[in-house]
């Protein structure tokens, strides 16, 4: 097979065309850093605007209580619904219904234990089983029924938002007293649900790039076709990964409760789903499948955290704030996709 | 289709007294109100190359993917060394020893070469995955069978399309297969990348541990390396012949034939309906 010559991968300069071996300037190991390694162009943004904030607002923001609010409070829903939108992403399918399924659990745990006795342990594990039920439905219409992810679990939300306020009737309640002391565990601590946040992203970075699991999630997502081919089961792939999105949506919904003290109904939606979103894909995940990262999404909201906040302690009000979050979030797209294009050169 | 096993047939390849390790039997397949397949019979001997030529629609990828597991007939039997099987799924193919390299090769560009050799094969250990022993593996069985690539770590993406086609023959030989179903396997190829896939076909044949079906479209390629050419026709093998015996010419004057046939069926439908 002489045909193919032999190349050795060092001879190969990501940025292309440059001959290797020259004296590497700080700089250039930095663009070839960037140009290499997907989620270090979101590393570089959110160390930069930590920075910023840090220095130019020292007192306020470095302070314990904002540093709290920033990575427990804010950050930490982001990140752990992103989890879940990175495996779906990967996989070609996008949920749209997480945010709703985080409204629902908690007053499904409420509705068991005040009005149906249930113990209060036995209730939130329910609550959280709840979302297996929620993913199992959106796997069941997006893979068996054949709808769009994107409608299915558009409906599902709105089906899952109606029953929030049919039963909660729009009012929020407080968590049962029974239920209270295990909410220290799950979110009530100032920093538990950021600790909840780095053990699911180290245990899910583990399930995507070390298992059969997140091999194959790549693999449906990049030529579900040649997968199915290879005797993958795409469909039970994409039922896993829309239960496992939801099942985090419904742990995030009773984090934030516990953190509250209050079952708010207004509380979920749209928002904190879009916000994942948005942080999977400013880390690196591709919104057409095949491709993606969970210290990216990590990091991406990680980045959409110091924003939200930032500004709020830089004394922004909140309705030019979300002007700069979404021209920040078109900035750090287009430098992705120009890293993108940069690392495809690379190969060739 | 049953399951039954033949009584007295072994597992070896000498179980069929006439010494086939691939006959399929009687194949139908319909699909709604078209007929893909017509009673197709087909044989293959140990050891041997057998061409599958036929024209667009013909129906050559729909038995492929019959043979393969990938879908079930409609009617027909599948008979592996002496034995009737049923194949469920790719996977009860490739347990068998049935491996197939597919026309758009099932390669995930997003993986490196040395998962997507082992695609749904993965080692694992404690549920995680392998990564040094399948990469050591994957580059021994590319020494193997002769296949250069940059790296074994490479993103396929980043391979030429010969290359592609070489990975996706060599996951399927270094399977323990017994039977290689290769669809298409020098489609859109330059000469050059081509070439290399004949070499490795002819490798293999030398070895005599597998024995192959190939889909090709060009006569001459075909005539090289099969040791036997079956011609399908509207969902029915017409022509069955070893390649000693017969010439390009001849399969040319086949299906120009064909296109007679069609032309003048055209011509009295207009004249019919004129």
């Amino acid at each position: 097979m002489s045909e193919i010559t032999e190349r050795s991968p060092q001879a190969v300069s990501p940025l292309g065309g440059q001959p290797a071996g020259r004296a590497p300037s700080p700089l250039r190991g930095l663009m070839r850093l960037l140009a290499r390694q997907r989620e270090a162009t979101v590393f570089v943004v959110a160390v930069v605007l930590l920075l910023y904030f840090g220095i130019k607002y020292n007192s306020t923001f470095v302070s314990q209580t904002n540093l709290a609010n920033l990575l427990s409070e804010t950050a930490a829903p982001i990140i752990i619904i992103g989890i879940g939108e990175v495996f779906l992403l990967i996989c070609g399918e996008i949920d749209l219904s997480a945010g709703f399924v985080y409204t629902f659990a908690p007053f499904l745990m409420h509705y068991l234990i005040d009005f149906y006795h249930v113990p209060a342990l036995l209730a939130i594990i329910i609550s959280l089983l709840f979302g297996l039920v929620v993913g199992t439905l959106n796997g069941f219409l997006t893979v068996t029924m054949g709808l769009p992810s994107f409608i299915t679990t558009l409906g599902t939300g709105f089906i899952l938002l109606g029953l929030t306020d049919t039963t909660s009737h729009a009012y929020p309640a407080i968590i049962p007293k029974s239920a209270v002391s295990y909410g220290q565990w799950i979110g009530a601590a100032p920093w538990s649900q950021f600790i909840w946040a780095i053990a699911l992203t180290a245990i899910f970075w583990v399930v995507l790039n070390r298992t059969k699991w997140g091999l194959h999630t790549i693999a449906t997502g990049g030529n579900q076709l040649g997968a199915r081919e290879a005797g993958i089961k795409t469909g039970r792939i994409k039922y896993g990964n829309f239960m496992l999105t939801s099942t985090l949506g419904a742990l995030v919904g009773l984090q934030v409760a516990f953190y509250v003290h209050t079952i708010d109904p207004s509380a979920g939606g749209f928002q904190p789903m879009f916000y994942a979103v948005t942080a999977a894909v400013i880390g690196g995940t591709a919104m057409l499948g095949g491709q993606g990262t969970i210290l990216g999404a990590f990091l991406g909201a990680i980045v959409l955290a110091t924003l939200l906040d930032g500004l709020n302690v830089a004394g922004v009000s909140a309705n030019p704030l979300d002007i700069v979050l979404g021209a920040a979030i078109l900035i750090a797209m287009i430098v992705n996709v120009r890293l993108a294009r940069l690392r495809a050169a690379g190969r060739n | 289709m049953t399951a039954e096993p033949v009584p007295g047939a072994g597992a070896t390849a000498s179980a069929d007294p006439s010494g086939d390790v691939l006959r399929v039997e009687h194949i139908n397949k319909r699909f709604g109100a078209v007929t893909a397949l017509h009673d197709v019979n087909l044989h293959l001997g140990q050891g041997e190359v057998l061409g599958l030529l036929g024209d667009n629609g013909a129906g050559k990828s729909t038995l492929i993917k019959i043979m393969c597991g990938f879908q079930p007939p409609t009617s027909g039997r599948i008979i592996l060394e002496g034995q009737e099987i049923t194949l469920k799924s790719v996977d009860d193919a490739r347990s068998l020893g049935i491996d197939t390299v597919y026309q758009d090769l099932a390669l995930i560009n997003e993986l490196t070469v040395y998962h997507n050799m082992f695609l749904n094969r993965e080692r694992t250990r404690w549920s995680l995955l392998s990564n040094r022993s399948m990469r050591r593996t994957a580059q021994e069985q590319l020494d193997r069978v002769g296949v250069s690539i940059p790296s074994v770590d490479s993103e396929v993406a980043k391979l030429s399309g010969g290359q592609r086609q070489a990975i996706a023959v060599a996951r399927a030989v270094t399977s323990d297969a017994k039977v290689l179903l290769l669809d298409e396997p020098l489609a859109a190829m330059g000469a050059k990348e081509g070439a290399m896939i004949l070499e490795l076909v002819k490798d293999l044949k030398s070895q005599g541990q597998v024995s192959i079906i190939m889909i090709m479209h060009n006569y001459g390629q075909a005539l090289e390396i099969c040791d036997r050419i079956n011609l399908l026709q509207h969902g029915e093998i017409t022509f069955d012949r070893l390649s000693k015996d017969t010439s390009v010419q001849e399969l040319n004057d086949i299906v120009i034939e064909e296109y007679r046939k069609a032309l003048l069926e055209r011509r009295q439908q207009e004249q019919n309906s004129a």
